[in-house]
């Protein structure tokens, strides 16, 4: 399993994150982020992908 | 004997270029090159929360995953040249480096005004974290700060500065902020919201001089009329970090002319194996758009041609089965970008730039917004001003 941390205190809801794992980010009715805190190992490239794209640098896998 | 890459520009696209070899199976060397003496950092922060607090390097540092964990830095040198048939990168420092891959990664210096009274202190850009933090310094409470350009850089660092107290003028050739990306109608609404937390604007001028001895005291502009200042921040366009290539016959007419695959071409139009182009200087067709190669300057843009070069150059170094299947694969990223602004947040996605045409499709323009950028009937790009569920829902047309 990889957990998954997101720094809500940068995270500003963009919801890029969404379309690179959408089973584990997701916006909700009030366009705020809400994510899934542990996944399986196969979903690491999808969640770093996820990483990679959040404009505020947000999200962290920890190890 | 096991073959090496070498990455020319140690930023966010070199480092996804170098994650996605790793990740594509390339066990290899890799070399990395890069002027700035710092690991890879985000640059974006540099013109908003950088400027406004201490923030350090820990800070904006990208994480280095374990992938990438025995790639070889050398920091704080330079690239000069390359010989393409030799296979070697020479450096600054006198160094050489062999190469089976080529990843040119080398991005953007900005531009920056000659002016007859140009070397006096108080001039600042803001490329580097050391530019930034060199701002930092200078942007205190009262200090008549002038911005020359009004694109998102400008206008970030004229809202950053605002927020910090200073007196900020924003002076810029165009006739309107961000117009662009952004179009007329969207450019003058938000010039009239930087005007409404005090930022003044001198729009269709460009600055002539600057007076005051060994400090900038004033900007004077094309019109004679001089600015008070205390710092100039220049952030008026970029210069392509290709020199180093000037030896070879590569086109670096404008960044470098890269393929589908983002192998560098030549100026008589020749893909050349081994050599890949990475970030804001890769000029490649988007076929999203049309068959026009373009260099495009959004912060997605490293990332999404780093993944596509560490996947295409692992299979060539590996002489693998699936190469000319990867080559022939479309590459067409959706370009995207952000911008805070004061308690804006704008989203865009594709190539607004291009319309011909633009309507407001949610929202007011005076409040929360998204405006659908049109070439024909085509939509090709989409810009909101908060209202995300909304430009996401616009972004999914635009791909589809």
């Amino acid at each position: 399993m990889i957990s998954i941390n997101v720094d809500m205190d940068k995270c500003q809801h963009y919801g890029q994150c969404v379309f690179e794992a959408p089973d584990i980010f997701k916006l909700n009715d009030n366009d705020k982020l809400e994510f899934v805190a542990t996944a399986d190992d196969s979903r690491r490239s999808d969640v770093e992908s996820a990483v990679d794209v959040c404009p505020m640098q947000a999200i962290s896998i920890v190890e | 004997m096991s073959k090496s890459v070498v990455i020319v520009g140690a930023s966010m696209g070199g480092l996804r270029a170098a994650e996605a070899l790793r990740n594509n199976g390339f066990a290899g060397r890799i070399t990395m090159i890069g002027e700035e003496a710092h690991l890879p950092y985000n640059r974006p922060p540099l013109s908003k929360e950088v400027l406004a607090k201490e923030v350090t390097h820990e800070a904006v540092a990208f994480k280095l995953r374990a992938q990438v964990e025995d790639v070889t830095w050398h920091l704080g040198d330079s690239a000069t040249s390359v010989d393409l048939d030799k296979k070697v990168v020479t450096t600054a420092s006198g160094k050489s480096f062999e190469y089976d891959g080529l990843v040119i990664a080398s991005g953007l210096r900005p531009r920056v005004l000659d002016l007859p009274n140009g070397k006096i202190s108080g001039r600042h850009t803001v490329r580097t974290l050391d530019d930034a933090i060199g701002l930092r310094a200078e942007l205190v409470p009262g200090a008549k700060v002038v911005v020359a350009g009004a694109g998102f850089i400008g206008c970030e660092v004229a809202a950053t500065a605002r927020g910090l107290g200073c007196e900020v003028t924003n002076v810029a050739i165009d006739p309107y902020p961000m117009i662009r990306p952004l179009g007329e109608q969207l450019a003058a609404e938000l010039q009239r919201r930087h005007e409404s937390h005090g930022v003044k604007f001198k729009l269709n001028h460009g600055i002539s001089d600057l007076t005051g001895t060994e400090k900038i005291s004033g900007v004077v502009l094309d019109s004679g009329e001089v600015i008070q200042a205390d710092v100039l921040v220049e952030a008026i366009s970029s210069h392509c970090n290709v020199e180093w290539l000037s030896e070879t016959n590569l086109d670096i007419s404008n960044g470098v002319l890269a393929d589908a695959a983002l192998r560098a071409v030549t100026t008589d139009g020749k893909s050349v194996d081994g050599v890949y182009v990475v970030g804001d200087l890769a000029r490649f067709a988007n076929p999203l758009f049309d068959n026009e190669p373009r260099r495009i300057e959004h912060w997605n843009i490293p990332t999404e041609t780093g993944k596509r070069v560490g996947s295409v150059l692992s299979a060539y170094l590996a002489d693998a089965e699936n190469f000319a299947e990867l080559v022939a694969t479309p590459f067409m990223p959706l370009p995207s970008f952000w911008s805070d602004q004061y308690d804006m947040k704008i989203q865009g996605f594709g190539m607004p730039g291009l319309a011909d045409r633009y309507e407001l499709v949610a929202g007011e323009l005076s409040d929360e917004l998204v405006m659908g950028y049109f070439r024909g009937e085509i939509l090709i790009g989409v810009v909101g001003i908060g209202m995300t569920s909304e430009v996401m829902k616009y972004r999914k047309e635009l791909v589809s």
